[in-house]
């Protein structure tokens, strides 16, 4: 469905977006026709899930395979104690409904994989990866590159965070350009270590949002070609520009990569 | 000679290769992805790059995600 003109109830919901020029009736158009698919509705999807539903996009399609967990709720805000064994993307489409009744929303309760990635891309204009893994953190890279969707990336660990937004089609890098390949079994930190400051996933979770919204509208400057470094710890974010890797196994001129047959499993077993 | 680490300035010794910077700095070299003057090095070649005056290095850790949860795999 796509809205042609707002209602009354739309504007004054959305008045405070309308009224900045960067976005204006406009830009409050383009979010309510785009479409955005968020990998995750945990840590990252849920803070991104929750202002994205609330900034009026179209729809929002939310993958996870994971029912919810006492231990999810230290960060994981879509979810309330009551959801706890509930699927997360159940759990999550009624958190979102509640707020913002205008969004369509879309679940698939699966873990994504090779096989079911690319059909699911074809309904979306842009990617929020809030996966929890290696595996499907360069998986989901690749098929953004072969499907050609802005990819906006971000993770968390302990006390750091990461963000950036990955457009290799656009002469920006991608994921591999800066890591080729997940870290060796038995280094991977997300497999071996554990923790995370709970409202680190917020923070990082709301600038996916932030960033989405404006490669969606079209307004300031993107963080393609960039990375967002964030130190709860010391409490400073830093930019770094991350360049095109030339030999990038993905994205370069001579690829190694060449679609999603290859092995995406990063092995805990130490 | 004097480097930039992450944007702060660092003395190290004369033809430090980027390995020999990490592991001062106590980073396992398998944990990040280094960029030395805007180009990624790659990680095999850690040990064969030597670190020259004025060299801006950034260390970007390699963090994946929040599965702590690991016994859910």
């Amino acid at each position: 469905m796509t809205p042609v003109e707002f209602t009354d109830t739309q504007v004054e919901r959305y008045s405070r977006h309308i009224i900045l020029p960067d976005v204006g009736g406009k830009g409050q158009m383009k979010l309510a026709n785009a479409r955005v698919l968020i990998i995750g509705a945990g840590g990252l999807g849920s803070p991104a899930a929750f202002y994205l539903a609330a900034a009026g996009i179209g729809t929002i399609g939310l993958v996870d395979g994971d029912v919810v967990d006492l231990s999810n709720l230290q960060r994981q805000i879509l979810h309330t104690t009551a959801d706890i064994g509930k699927p997360k993307v159940d759990s999550g489409r009624e958190t979102l409904a509640a707020l913002n009744p205008d969004v369509t929303i879309k679940t698939y309760r699966m873990n994504i994989d090779a096989g079911n990635i690319l059909g699911i891309l074809a309904d979306y204009d842009l990617v929020l990866d809030g996966s929890d893994n290696f595996t499907t953190r360069y998986l989901v890279n690749d098929a953004c590159f072969f499907a050609k969707t802005t990819l906006v990336s971000g993770s968390i660990f302990r006390f750091e965070g990461q963000l950036t937004v990955l457009k290799p089609n656009d002469g920006f890098p991608c994921y591999r350009c800066l890591y080729a390949e997940p870290p060796p079994a038995g280094l991977v930190p997300n497999c071996q270590e554990a923790g995370v400051l709970g409202v680190l996933a917020g923070t990082i979770g709301v600038l996916q949002a932030a960033e989405a919204i404006k490669e969606i509208v079209g307004f300031g400057t993107s963080l393609a070609g960039s990375m967002l470094l964030y130190d709860a710890l010391e409490m400073t974010f830093r930019k770094t520009r991350i360049p095109k890797d030339p030999a990038c196994p993905l994205c370069g001129p001579r690829p190694r990569i060449k679609d999603l047959s290859g092995d995406y499993t990063v092995s805990c077993s130490i | 000679m004097r480097i930039t680490v992450n944007g702060e300035a660092r003395e190290v010794t004369e033809g430090q290769s980027v390995a020999a910077l990490l592991a001062d700095l106590g980073i396992q070299a398998e944990r990040v992805a280094v960029e030395l003057n805007l180009k990624i090095v790659d990680r095999r070649a850690f040990t064969g790059t030597p670190l020259n005056d004025g060299d801006r290095v950034e260390v970007i850790g390699f963090i994946g995600g929040g599965r702590h949860d690991d016994d859910e795999r």
